[in-house]
């Protein structure tokens, strides 16, 4: 017994040696550099900002998180483009690092895929209807970058069953999507009133909404804008109505991934540079014409005044190229989710704050 | 063994012995240092990982299991609320992939040597039958048939208001097969243990006969006096200490019926997709199995003047288990394995309950894929483990 105990030992050490030998870099100061760990850090996030943005010039396009498939938000259209006010932004991001807003490939993802894919960096930037929150914000490796759509939760029910509010829905069967904050609202909701439910969790939303449609479930509940949008995939979609009680904030927005704050930059800023060209009258039609206007803030908003885009390692004319890619945040919402589409979804939240709402963009200059 | 083969045997405790020229020692330092290796590259992604996602600021470690989960599940088989932890919750979805896997895998060995015999009948119908069968299910993607049978239950059934009651306190429709409550009143703890000690009687009292009739060749009908204890036995308790269990009906609510015990859709349509599918692979192996028994083996059974049922029991089954067994382990784990598609339709396995809601719950993905991938990874390991001592007791044993 001893002698094999002996060979054992030797091997476990020439095995160890070996590796130690052919490592890239020496293993032993792993430890010691989690002991000035704050130190590490501040060098690490410095040697990650540009990158992204390097990358994505490199690559020549930009790689967008998409949905698999949610009308007025993200959808390939019949001829295979994707339309909505989430793959929107992701042009006009393009836009605005490009010039041109078709740089752009987007990727579908599922709900429960969508995190994963951030976090590896197989797409730079997540645009799809995903909610703000803290958990997110803070555990996932993650920022998100601003709202683009005000939302809160919902329930769709058949206008026969006579439910008006979502506590009429007590000890009745809700099908959802897996990977989503719904489930958790749903039970928050129904817990706190101590009422019952049965939760029926989908993998995909196609399969739950035929599932409420052949009648499994008495209600489906998502974001108020994505029932809108699977209404209309229903066999009747008039026979239908979705809640006006709202369960809980659903502030929508993309993220970016944690730890190059030039990128957090771009994307954040695009984002309200969109806002505020609505606000300033900046269109995708009269974009060129307003680059001679004499309002000092629509000029440090297009460029002609201050160094701006070239502060986050753009080019001056980011905002022009970004709006002629998309137009300015409330064409955006009018094409995609607005009156002029099936959705017809109003502005309400989603208006400026100076109508109402609450799109409120922090100045440029 | 390895003395045996090498007919060399080293001589114990001479020093001459130990030294690289010992091929046994040679071996155990390559060995070792191979081991060495892969902990050192283990080691080395696990601190790369583990690194890099403290740089990236996302939480890592199994403390998550300890939190509150905060959602519902439909079907549980243990207490499980809102407020349990994810720790319970991935007690609740392994149980519900345990008990699909197990109910499957029961079903499906059944329907297999069914139709995989029916494939050998003489009558021209029945074998076309099941070669129909066998055709039409193996050929079919599994997913496709979990989306058929999950949509071809749903379909026919009505809504809870116009519910199907076939038998007083059963119900039928699109929420589930609804069935009385059986809620265990003060004889039930008796009730069972007359069944168990039946049972434990009887396979001591089986074994007793066989070991007898091998012996001595007198017969006893040890299956008949087994099966009429089984019955006599509870049905006596029963009678002197009343019904061991009431059924407690469900009640129709508003929505839905409440109470009551429930094989939710899912669960049924789940069952009978890895059932059907899985049937159509044990058939043909079960097949293959009967086939490779040997003619003469059946000439001279009948030659002995063998009942063709006794030949059956006796001669054919024992000597086709032993191909069979093996590559039904692999159909059995590829069942238990195929079961993590129900996430498709919302049945809460432990895909759909961990490495779906928690995992995105909590974003960490590299512990919950783990944990998930090792509780398949022992699941299989343990279903390889019994079905390899099983097959080794009914291998063939020189004499």
């Amino acid at each position: 017994m001893k002698n094999p105990l002996v060979a054992l030992f030797v091997g476990i050490l020439i095995g160890v040696g070996g590796l130690y030998f052919f490592l890239p870099y020496d293993p032993m100061s792993l430890g010691n550099s989690r002991v000035d760990a704050g130190q590490a850090q501040v060098e690490v996030d410095r040697a990650g900002a540009g990158e992204t943005l390097r990358r994505v010039r490199q690559r020549g396009h930009l790689i967008c998180g998409v949905s698999q498939g949610l009308p007025g938000f993200s959808s390939p259209d019949e001829r295979g483009r994707w339309s909505g006010i989430d793959a929107d932004f992701c042009r006009a991001l393009a836009g605005a690092i490009f010039g041109s807003g078709e740089n752009v490939r987007f990727r579908p993802l599922s709900a429960k895929d969508r995190f994963t894919a951030l976090q590896s960096g197989e797409i730079d930037i997540l645009s799809r209807n995903t909610t703000w929150t803290m958990s997110r914000d803070t555990q996932l490796g993650f920022n998100f970058i601003g709202v683009t759509y005000y939302d809160g939760q919902s329930f769709m029910v058949r206008k026969a069953s006579g439910i008006e509010t979502a506590a009429g829905l007590a000890g009745g069967t809700i099908c959802t999507e897996t990977g989503t904050t719904t489930e958790l609202n749903v039970a928050d909701y129904f817990r706190d009133r101590g009422l019952s439910y049965r939760v029926l969790t989908f993998e995909k939303n196609d399969e739950a909404i035929v599932a409420y449609d052949r009648g499994r479930c008495d209600a489906y509940t998502t974001d108020a804008s994505g029932l809108y949008a699977q209404r209309l995939k229903l066999a009747e979609p008039d026979k239908h109505m979705v809640l006006s009680e709202l369960i809980s904030k659903e502030p929508l927005g993309p993220a970016v991934r944690q730890g190059d704050p030039q990128w957090e930059d771009i994307a954040r800023w695009t984002l309200n540079a969109l806002i505020n060209a609505e606000e300033l009258g900046v269109t995708r039609a009269n974009v060129e014409e307003m680059k001679q206007s004499d309002n000092p803030r629509v000029r440090r908003l297009l460029g002609q005044e201050g160094n701006y885009g070239p502060s986050v390692g753009l080019s001056s004319d980011w905002v022009v190229n970004a709006v002629k890619a998309v137009g300015n945040y409330g064409e955006m919402f009018e094409r995609n989710i607005g009156s002029e589409t099936p959705l017809n979804i109003e502005r309400g939240l989603n208006a400026l704050w100076t109508k109402g709402g609450l799109q409120y963009a922090p100045p440029v200059r | 063994m390895a003395r045996g083969q090498t007919g060399r045997k080293p001589q114990g405790g001479s020093r001459a012995a130990f030294g690289w020229n010992n091929p046994r020692v040679r071996a155990f330092i390559y060995q070792a240092a191979v081991l060495g290796f892969v902990i050192g590259i283990v080691w080395f992604f696990a601190s790369t990982a583990q690194e890099n996602l403290q740089r990236l600021h996302i939480s890592s470690g199994f403390g998550f299991l300890d939190t509150t989960a905060g959602f519902g599940i439909i079907q549980t088989l243990i207490p499980y609320s809102e407020q349990s932890t994810y720790g319970r919750a991935f007690l609740v979805g392994l149980l519900n992939t345990l008990v699909v896997a197990v109910i499957g895998i029961v079903l499906s060995v059944m329907l297999g040597f069914l139709v995989g015999v029916m494939r050998l009948s003489r009558n021209w119908l029945v074998a076309k039958i099941a070669a129909a069968y066998v055709e039409v299910m193996r050929n079919i993607p599994l997913l496709l048939h979990l989306f058929f049978w999950y949509f071809a239950v749903l379909r026919p059934l009505p809504g809870p208001a116009e519910s199907l009651n076939p038998l007083p306190g059963v119900f039928l429709n699109n929420r589930g097969l609804i069935l009385p409550d059986p809620v265990s009143t003060a004889s039930a703890t008796a009730f069972l243990a007359a069944i168990a000690f039946a049972l434990a009687g009887g396979f001591f009292l089986l074994r007793w006969a066989r070991k007898r009739g091998r012996e001595t060749g007198k017969y006893f009908p040890a299956g008949r006096v087994f099966l009429s204890v089984l019955l006599v036995l509870p049905a006596l308790v029963w009678l002197v200490m009343g019904a061991p269990f009431e059924l407690h009906h469900a009640t129709q609510g508003d929505f839905d019926f409440i109470g009551g015990f429930r094989l939710l859709p899912e669960f049924v349509a789940l069952v009978l997709a890895l059932t059907l599918y899985t049937a159509g692979f044990i058939a043909e192996i079960v097949r293959a199995g009967i086939l490779s028994v040997g003619k003469g083996q059946l000439e001279a059974a009948a030659a002995l003047g063998l009942k063709e049922s006794t030949t059956l029991r006796l001669v054919v089954i024992p000597q086709a288990l032993r191909l069979i067994i093996p590559p039904l382990t692999s159909q059995i784990l590829n069942l238990t394995k195929n079961s993590s598609l129900a996430v498709a339709i919302a049945y809460p396995d432990l895909v759909a309950v961990f490495s779906g809601t928690v995992l995105n719950q909590t974003g960490q993905a590299i512990e919950v894929i783990a944990l998930t991938m090792a509780v398949y990874l022992t699941l299989s390991l343990l279903t390889s483990l019994a079905m390899n001592w099983y097959n080794a007791r009914i291998a063939l044993k020189g004499r």
